[in-house]
C-alpha cells in the first residue's frame, strides 16, 4: 500500500489497521451484501421481472416510495420550519426542542411504532378526535405517512442547521441595503444558499422512509396492496421461503438507497463548490 | 448627498462604541475612517448605513432624518469586509440583483437591466466575468464585483468596511488607485473604514481618525500626518519620537536637564512630547533644544537612521538626510522642527 | 425663559424621533414581523409535540396505566428478563466489535493520506442507508437453509440463524458506521503532530495510541459507543429477519414488544418500550453533555 502512493510514512501501523479495516469491512459488510447482489444475478432477467411487475411486488413498492416522498416533503417545510425557530428565535424551552427533535434517531423503532399507532388507533390520544372528524389514521396508507414524517424529521433538521447557522449575516444585510424585501431576501438569498442542504435533507429523509420497518409496520395495518410496505413484503417472502421473491425486492430497494448516497454525496461536492475560497 | 452626524451614542452592552461622534461629510467627498480594530468606526459606518441603530443621536442625509428610514429605503450602497456575494449567483445576477428586487412600478425591464449590469461590470473592468461564480475569482475581483453591485442601485452615498482588508499587499496598493480614479469619476459622497493608515492617507481627501469610540482629528491626510491633534493620533500615523518631560514653572526638562522649548499654555506636570523621527534636525553641538551622543548609525536610501543617547536620559532614533554623514561618537545637536507636547 | 421653552420643544421632538428610530430598527433586516415570528414558533413547537413529544408521553401512560405494580410484574416476567439478557448481550458483542473496528479504521483512514479514502467512508457508511430488513435478509441468504453457508453449516451442526451469533452478525452490521463516523473526522481534525513527536521521543505505536491518540479522543470514543449503543439495543428490523422470534431464546427486546403487542398485552408490550424509551432519553440527554465537552475540546484546539 505505501508502496502505491510512494511516501515514506512517520506514523506506524498504516498497513496493519488498513488491513484489519478493509477485512472486518468485507467480512461484515461487503461479503454479506454482495451474496444479495449474487443470488439476484441467480434469477434470469425474466423472473426478476416477474416478480417486479406483479401486483402485489408493484403496489408494496408504490406504497413505499409514494408515501416516503409524500412524507419527505413534509419534512422538508416543516422541518425548515423548526430549524427557522431554532436558530433564528430565541423562545422558552428552546434548548429542549432542539434536543428533542433526536427522539427519533435514539427511539427503538418498535417501540416509536407501538406508541404511534396507539396514539393515532380510533381510541387513541389523538385518533379518537381524528375519528369523530372522519379521518382514520391507523391502518391505513395515512398512518404509514405519519410513521414516515415521525422517523424523517431529525434528518432535514440536522442537515440544514448548521447550514443557516453557519449563514453569513452580511449576505442578508447585503440584500436589504440593496433594497430587497424581507420575503425577497428570504425567497431569493437565504433559500438558494440552504438548497444544497435541504435536498440533502429531503434525500436522507425519503431514503430512511422507504426502508424504515419497525415504526411502521405496527400502525400501518399491513393489508396487501393496500398498506403494505416493501420492506414487510420482504419479510413475508421470506417467512414463506420465497428467497429469489425477497432478493428480487431487496435489491431493486438497495439500487435506489446507493443511487441516493451517490446523489447525497454530489450534492455535497457541489454545495462545497459554492463557498468561496476564504 | 450632505452626510451629518450628531452626538451619536452607541454602546454594547457597557462597551461604548460609539460615544458622541460628530460628522459631516459633504458631498462628493471621500472620507477614511481610520482607527485601531474596537474604535468604532464600523459601528458608525453601519449606522450611516441602516444596519445598526444608535442608542441616541442623529444622522441626517441632505437634513432630512435617515434614522427614520431602514436601510431598504436609504439608497445607500454599502461593500461589505468579506463581500457578501451571493454565491449561489453568478457575477452578473449579483450585480442586477438591486435591480431586480425593486418595487415592480420601478423596476426597470430586463433589456436595461442587462445594460446597465453590463455597463457597471465595464466600470470595474470585469465584464468578462459576468458568467462565472464568486468562487471562481480572485479577492481583488470580488471586491469589484461587491463594488458593482452597490453601485447598481445609484446610491446617494457608497460605504465601504475594510474595502482592501482583505486582500495581499499588491492587490490592494492596485486597489487604492483604482478605488480614489474611481471615485473621481462617479464622484458619489464615500466613506471607507480602514485601519490602515497608509491605505487612509492616499485614497481619502480626508481623514476622520478614531479611537474607543472618539473621534480623534478629521483632516486632510497632510494635515493628519504633520499636525496631529492628539497624543493618539501621533502614536497611531506615522512613527514618532515620544519623550518623557516635565512641565514646571513656564519651562520643559527631560530628566534633570531644562530644554530650550516653549512652555506655554502647557499645564505643568508630567508630559510626553511627540516628535516625527525626520523633524528633528542635526546641527552641530550646543545647537538645538536637545544634545546627545550617536551610538550607531544605518542607512536606508535616502536618509540614515542614527541611534542618539540624549544627554539628560533615553535613547532615540532619528532620520536625517544623508547630505551631513553621522558616525558613531558624533556629538550632535538636535532641534525638533515640529512637536507637540501633551499632558500624561 | 425662551432657551427653556426651545429646549423642551427640542426633547419631546428627540422622543417622537426615538420612537420612529425603534420602529425602524424593528423592521430590522435580519428578522420578521413579530407575528410572523410567533407563527413560526408555534408551528414548530406544535409540530414537535405532536410528532415527537406525544408519542413518548404515550409509552409512559401506556405503561403505567394499570399501575405501577402491573408495570413491575410485567418486567419481571421471565420471558421479559431473558430479552432484556439477550439485548445485553448482543449490545456487548456488537459494541464491542465495532468499537475495535472503528479505533483501527479511524487509525488508518485519519493518520494517513491514500486514494480511494472517500470511496472506502462511503463504504463504512453503507448500512447507514441499507433498509434494517434488507440488513437482515442478507445473513439470511448467507447462513439460511437455502444459503450459500447454509449446508456446510448443517453438516458442521453450527447455528448462526434464529440463534444468538446471527442476531449479533445484524445487530453489528446495523451498528457498523456508529464508532468510525465519529471519531474519523476528530482524528482528522487533530492532525498527526502530536503522534509523530511521540513517535520521534521514543515511543512505540502502542504506546502512541494509548498514552497520546486515546487520551485526546476519549469523548469521541464515548459518543460512538453512545450511539452504537442505543442502535444495538433498539434494533427491530434486521433482528427481526435472524431471529426466528423463539420465546424465552432469541427474542430481544425489541422483539418481545411487538410480541406482546400483537398478544394485546398492552401493559407489557409498553412496560418493556419504556425501559427502551428510557433508554433513549438517557442516550440523548448523554449525546447532549458529550457534545459540550467535544466542542470544548475543539475550543481548545481552535485558540
Amino acid at each position: 500500500m505505501s508502496a502505491i502512493v510512494g511516501r515514506r510514512r512517520t506514523l506506524p501501523g498504516f498497513g496493519l489497521t488498513m488491513g484489519l479495516t478493509l477485512s472486518w469491512l468485507s467480512i461484515i459488510i461487503l461479503i454479506p451484501l454482495a451474496g444479495l447482489f449474487l443470488k439476484s444475478l441467480e434469477l434470469s432477467p425474466e423472473q426478476f421481472w416477474n416478480i417486479l411487475t406483479s401486483r402485489r411486488t408493484l403496489n408494496a413498492l408504490r406504497v413505499s416510495f409514494g408515501l416516503a416522498f409524500a412524507a419527505a416533503c413534509v419534512n422538508l417545510v416543516m422541518g425548515s420550519i423548526i430549524v427557522w425557530a431554532l436558530v433564528r428565535y430565541r423562545f422558552p424551552g428552546r434548548r429542549l426542542f432542539d434536543a428533542i427533535v433526536d427522539v427519533p434517531f435514539a427511539l427503538p423503532t418498535a417501540v416509536a411504532g407501538v406508541a404511534l399507532t396507539s396514539l393515532f388507533a380510533e381510541k387513541g390520544w389523538l385518533g379518537a378526535p381524528l375519528a369523530a372528524a372522519g379521518i382514520k389514521v391507523a391502518f391505513t396508507p395515512v398512518g404509514i405517512f405519519v410513521a414516515m414524517i415521525f422517523i424523517g424529521i431529525p434528518f432535514v433538521v440536522r442537515t440544514v442547521q448548521p447550514v443557516l447557522q453557519d449563514l453569513d449575516p452580511e449576505i442578508e444585510e447585503a440584500a436589504g441595503s440593496l433594497g430587497a424585501s424581507r420575503w425577497q431576501t428570504i425567497i431569493r438569498v437565504i433559500l438558494p444558499s440552504l438548497a444544497p442542504a435541504l435536498l440533502t435533507g429531503l434525500a436522507l429523509a425519503f431514503a430512511r422512509a422507504v426502508g424504515e420497518y419497525g415504526s411502521v409496520i405496527f400502525i400501518a395495518g399491513n393489508l396487501p396492496n393496500v398498506s403494505e410496505i416493501a420492506p414487510l413484503l420482504i419479510v413475508i417472502r421470506l417467512s414463506e421461503f420465497r428467497y429469489a421473491d425477497a432478493t428480487a425486492i431487496a435489491t431493486v430497494m438497495l439500487v435506489v438507497s446507493f443511487v441516493i448516497i451517490f446523489a447525497v454525496n454530489r450534492l455535497q461536492r457541489w454545495a462545497q463548490n459554492r463557498v468561496p475560497a476564504h | 448627498m450632505t452626510i451629518e452626524v450628531k452626538n451619536l451614542v452607541k454602546k454594547f452592552g457597557s462597551f461604548a462604541a460609539l460615544d458622541g461622534v460628530d460628522l459631516k461629510v459633504d458631498n462628493g467627498e471621500l472620507v477614511a475612517l481610520l482607527g485601531p480594530s474596537g474604535s468604532g468606526k464600523t459601528t458608525l459606518l453601519r449606522i450611516i448605513a441602516g444596519l445598526d441603530w444608535p442608542d441616541s443621536g442623529e444622522v441626517t442625509f441632505n437634513g432630512a432624518d435617515a434614522l427614520a428610514q431602514g436601510a431598504r429605503e436609504r439608497h445607500v450602497g454599502f461593500v461589505f469586509q468579506h463581500y457578501a456575494l451571493f454565491r449561489h449567483m453568478t457575477v452578473f445576477e449579483n450585480v442586477a440583483f438591486g435591480l431586480r428586487v425593486q418595487p415592480r412600478a420601478v423596476r426597470k425591464d430586463e433589456v436595461a437591466i442587462r445594460a446597465r449590469v453590463k455597463e457597471l461590470l465595464d466600470l470595474v473592468q470585469l465584464d468578462w466575468l459576468a458568467d462565472r461564480y464568486p468562487s471562481q475569482l480572485s479577492g481583488g475581483q470580488r471586491q469589484r464585483i461587491a463594488l458593482a453591485r452597490a453601485l447598481a442601485i445609484e446610491p446617494r452615498i457608497l460605504l465601504l468596511d475594510e474595502p482592501f482588508g482583505a486582500l495581499d499587499a499588491k492587490v490592494r496598493k492596485e486597489l487604492r488607485k483604482w478605488l480614489r480614479s474611481l471615485h473621481h469619476e462617479i464622484n458619489v459622497t464615500s466613506i471607507f473604514v480602514t485601519h490602515d493608515q497608509e491605505e487612509a492617507l492616499e485614497v481619502a481627501n480626508r481623514v476622520v481618525v478614531m479611537d474607543k469610540g472618539k473621534i480623534e482629528q478629521i483632516g486632510s491626510p497632510d494635515d493628519v500626518y504633520d499636525n496631529p491633534a492628539t497624543a493618539f493620533v501621533y502614536g497611531f500615523i506615522g512613527e514618532s519620537i515620544v519623550l518623557p518631560v516635565e512641565v514646571a514653572n513656564g519651562a520643559v526638562s527631560l530628566g534633570d536637564r531644562p530644554l530650550a522649548l516653549a512652555a506655554d499654555g502647557l499645564s505643568p506636570g508630567a508630559s510626553k512630547l511627540f516628535v516625527r523621527r525626520h523633524d528633528m534636525l542635526v546641527g552641530p553641538p550646543g545647537t538645538g533644544a536637545f544634545e546627545g551622543a550617536v551610538q550607531h548609525v544605518r542607512t536606508f536610501g535616502p536618509v540614515q537612521r542614527a541611534e542618539v543617547a540624549l544627554f539628560g536620559g533615553e535613547t532615540i532614533e532619528i532620520d536625517a538626510p544623508r547630505d551631513r554623514e553621522l558616525r558613531a561618537g558624533d556629538r550632535v545637536g538636535l532641534e525638533p522642527r515640529r512637536y507637540r507636547i501633551f499632558a500624561g | 425663559m425662551t432657551m427653556q421653552l426651545t429646549e423642551t420643544v427640542r426633547l419631546s421632538s428627540s422622543e417622537a424621533k426615538a420612537r420612529a428610530h425603534a420602529e425602524t430598527a424593528r423592521r430590522n433586516l435580519r428578522t420578521e414581523p413579530r407575528a410572523v415570528r410567533i407563527a413560526i414558533i408555534s408551528v414548530a413547537i406544535l409540530f414537535l409535540s405532536v410528532f415527537v413529544v406525544l408519542p413518548l408521553v404515550v409509552v409512559f401512560a401506556q405503561a403505567f396505566s394499570k399501575g405501577v405494580l402491573a408495570y413491575l410484574a410485567a418486567l419481571s416476567e421471565p420471558e421479559a428478563l431473558s430479552a432484556i439478557r439477550l439485548t445485553l448481550l448482543v449490545a456487548v458483542i456488537s459494541v464491542g466489535l465495532n468499537l475495535i473496528f472503528g479505533l483501527v479504521a479511524a487509525w488508518a483512514i485519519a493518520k494517513f493520506e491514500f486514494p480511494g479514502k472517500t470511496f472506502l467512508i462511503t463504504l463504512i457508511d453503507l448500512p447507514f442507508s441499507v433498509s434494517p430488513v434488507i440488513s437482515g435478509l442478507v445473513f439470511v441468504l448467507l447462513f439460511g437453509a437455502q444459503g450459500y453457508f447454509g449446508s456446510w453449516l448443517r453438516e458442521h451442526d453450527i447455528q448462526i440463524l434464529f440463534a444468538v451469533p446471527g442476531i449479533a452478525l445484524a445487530t453489528t452490521f446495523v451498528t457498523f458506521p456508529f464508532v468510525a463516523r465519529a471519531l474519523i473526522p476528530l482524528m482528522q481534525e487533530q492532525g498527526t503532530q502530536e503522534e509523530e513527536a511521540a513517535i520521534s521521543l521514543g515511543a512505540s505505536g502502542l504506546q502512541t495510541f494509548f498514552r497520546v491518540t486515546l487520551p485526546n479522543i476519549k469523548w469521541g470514543v464515548l459518543y460512538g459507543v453512545l450511539l452504537c449503543n442505543a442502535r444495538a439495543m433498539g434494533e427491530f428490523g434486521a433482528v427481526s429477519v435472524v431471529s426466528g422470534h423463539i420465546r424465552g431464546e432469541t427474542n430481544t427486546m425489541p422483539l418481545l414488544v411487538e410480541i406482546l403487542y400483537n398478544e394485546y398485552q398492552f401493559v407489557a408490550a409498553f412496560a418493556i418500550a419504556s425501559l427502551l424509551a428510557m433508554l433513549a432519553l438517557i442516550t440523548l440527554i448523554a449525546k447532549t453533555v458529550l457534545e459540550r465537552h467535544l466542542d470544548e475540546g475543539h475550543d481548545i484546539r481552535d485558540h
